[in-house]
């Protein structure tokens, strides 16, 4: 039986998560003897079409080429998982949906007619069927490799869909808002990272975005009690994922 | 599939990723008369939704411009918003920056050496595929990207994205203890870090001259990184420099159709940023051990005005840069006394602030316009890679063409060679592998017609 193969693809996005692949050190060359990389433009000039067993997706759409592109990796790959804040929730670009994309490209750019874009940023599952989300700005490095290794072996990974206040707890930290009075997004936000930041005595800023089951509503007072005003939450629920915690302020 | 490509980082979309890249060659006979990099990275914005932010967010919100060179950006927001605050930081947050800075350039350039840019030297598509013949060489340069990851994670959280720089300094400074624990594995990066230098001067390098502007930051008294003058030395042997404030003065930036990169001059002449042109301009400031270094790797004696323009040779200067980085990471480190406190205070201030920075592929420029309450009203960013640009054109423009006057080579092979070239500038990651698709638009009056 010959090795799966493994493709790498990129949308709009900072390369941090395919980066967290090569950033895998002590695993990287067990885990290229274990796979074929058959198309992952960062680290192999080497390329080879589909179908693919394994495809892992970074970045959001934003483009009317990339729409037509992830169709053509879908259709090319047998299971698809995304991996980042972009690819899962549309990413930083996603504040575009907010907003006038044809002032953005006013501002940014000397001939905006030479930029074809779309006016919002979206996760790849808005546009082809994921099979698994995983989130993260960027991706954590373990978290990866479990969700590599577990497709590779057919099982489901174990990524918990509990809060960052779980890896608060377990990594003993003391709580930040508790405390310090400091605004968390801990209690509201997907764990994964292992409560990086409460460690490095600063408010989690939502980098994986909303955890599993969450009432962003009901956090609110407790940041304006901590002195952010209204323009304050807003900035604080607008960065990596900002289309996705939106969407639980309006729905929880 | 399309191929995909070419990050190149752009003022305003700003990717510095790996953009989709094309090249266009107009031949006419045996004449290269055109060289386009066509770059299509999606626009993202981040000048356009950095308006209206707090003056507090830049660091964290400009890092996920790119995921190989965050530090840079946080390092380069800091700076700009420090200055418009009219704040300086102290001298153990400095050296925190500059360690933090250490660790990102040690990833950073043991990554291009041996991910991305040894494979051409010897022949193959990946390092992955090197490492079937060159296993110990890989795991070295793996091991050596690796201690660079582990002092960002140590100070910064996390090595992509560190959560730990603010602005005025850092959250939380870290124990004596925890920076003493990287002594170990920076020892041995350092040995590391010389067996690359005897590695890669090992290599055979094709004859190249780049005749571009060298534009980096000068210290007076040390190897610029987190802070310094922007300086130029010319083709024909002058230098001279200006205020960080100057930059947008003598870089100029157009916008040009085939990219969504903009395109920049300096003083209207293409420039070259990144580690040619910092040992250029403040080799003589290199500690003493990267020095010797770089007389090892036949880079000659830069305090004696050893200047190296052959890009395919920037292999060697990177692999000196990491000598250089891991020695003073160690310095830092064992020097190393936690300070009363992680940051100082930065009140908001109505103003404009100018800030420069080293990112491992060169000099990254960030503009901050503030109004009173501290909201950001306007954003600049003038990325390495954007400034390159028009030099690797160039650079293309003038391999292909001699390499058509010498022989006349095919399609593939002249695809191969302006890949190469484009790779010799680690124009971001992802260039470095294969995302050209070549056009080359022949009209009659050579073989081919």
């Amino acid at each position: 039986m010959s090795a799966p193969t493994l493709a790498v693809f990129k949308l709009a996005s900072c390369d941090g998560c395919q980066l967290t692949l090569l950033d895998c050190e002590d695993e990287l060359l067990a885990l290229a003897g274990g796979v074929r990389i058959a198309h992952f433009l960062e680290a192999s000039s080497a390329v080879e079409p589909g179908p693919y067993d394994l495809t892992l997706v970074e970045g959001s759409i934003t483009t009317p080429e990339d729409a037509e592109r992830i169709r053509e990796i879908r259709a090319a790959s047998r299971r698809l998982v995304t991996i980042g804040a972009c690819a899962t929730a549309g990413g930083i670009q996603a504040l575009r949906n907010f907003a006038d994309v044809d002032e953005f490209r006013r501002v940014v750019y000397a001939h905006p007619e030479y930029i074809s874009t779309l006016s919002s940023s979206t996760p790849v599952s808005a546009h082809v069927d994921v099979d698994f989300e995983l989130r993260g700005c960027p991706v954590d490095r373990r978290q990866l490799l479990e969700v590599i290794t577990a497709f590779l072996a057919g099982r489901k990974p174990d990524v918990p869909n509990h809060s960052v206040c779980f890896e608060c707890k377990q990594r003993g930290t003391v709580c930040v808002t508790v405390a310090h009075g400091t605004p968390c997004l801990g209690p509201v936000t997907h764990a994964g990272c292992g409560a990086l930041c409460p460690a490095y005595r600063r408010g989690c800023f939502g980098c994986f975005g909303p955890s599993g089951s969450v009432n962003l509503p009901a956090l609110i007072p407790l940041l304006r009690r901590d002195g952010l005003d209204d323009d304050a939450v807003e900035r604080f629920l607008h960065t990596f994922n900002a289309a996705a915690f939106d969407k639980e302020l309006r729905s929880p | 599939m399309t191929h995909r490509g070419s990050r190149v980082l752009h003022v305003g979309s700003l990717s510095r990723v790996e953009g989709e890249g094309a090249l266009r060659l107009r031949v006419e006979g045996r004449t290269v008369t055109e060289a386009h990099l066509e770059i299509y990275e999606p626009p993202r914005f981040f000048e356009a939704f950095l308006r209206g932010r707090s003056y507090t967010e830049p660091p964290d919100i400009t890092a996920r411009v790119c995921g190989i060179c965050p530090v840079a950006y946080q390092m380069s927001a800091c700076a700009a918003i420090e200055d418009a605050c009219r704040v300086s930081v102290d001298p153990v947050i400095r050296d925190l920056r500059r360690l933090l800075y250490c660790g990102e350039w040690i990833e950073s350039q043991a990554l291009h050496i041996y991910l991305l840019h040894a494979p051409d030297f010897l022949g193959r598509a990946s390092a992955i595929e090197l490492a079937r013949t060159h296993r110990a060489e890989v795991e070295r340069g793996l091991r050596l990207k690796k201690a660079g990851n582990s002092l960002m994670e140590v100070l910064g959280g996390r090595a992509i994205h560190p959560v730990n720089v603010r602005l005025g300094g850092f959250h939380r400074a870290p124990t004596r203890t925890e920076l003493r624990s990287l002594s170990e594995e920076l020892k041995r990066a350092l040995d590391d870090a010389w067996a690359t230098v005897r590695w890669v001067s090992g290599f055979e390098f094709p004859d190249a001259h780049t005749d571009a502007a060298l534009l980096a930051l000068a210290c007076p008294d040390t190897y610029a990184i987190e802070s310094g003058t922007p300086t130029v030395l010319r083709a024909d042997g002058t230098s001279g420099s200006f205020p960080v404030r100057d930059f947008t003065e003598r870089v100029r930036e157009s916008h040009v159709p085939h990219s969504t990169a903009l395109h920049s001059r300096l003083d209207g002449h293409l420039h070259l940023t990144g580690s040619l042109a910092r040992f250029a301009v403040g080799g003589r400031r290199l500690s003493p051990v990267a020095i010797q270094a770089a007389i090892e790797a036949g880079l000659g004696d830069p305090r004696e005005g050893a200047v190296c323009r052959n890009p395919y040779r920037s292999i060697l200067v990177r692999a000196v840069e990491i000598v250089y980085a891991v020695g003073e990471a160690l310095r830092i480190v064992e020097a190393y006394e936690p300070p009363e406190r992680s940051f100082v205070e930065v009140p908001p201030l109505a103003g404009t602030g100018h800030g420069a920075t080293e990112a491992p592929r060169g000099l990254l420029y960030h503009r901050y316009e503030l109004a009173r309450d501290g909201s950001v009203t306007d954003a600049l960013l003038i990325p390495p890679t954007a400034q390159n640009q028009g030099a690797i054109e160039h650079d293309l423009l003038r391999l292909a063409q001699r390499a058509l006057a010498e022989r006349d080579p095919g399609d593939e092979e002249l695809t191969a060679l302006c890949e190469r070239a484009i790779r010799n500038h680690d124009p971001c990651i992802s260039c470095s592998t294969h995302f050209l698709d070549l056009t080359v638009v022949r009209t009659p009056g050579g073989p081919h017609a």
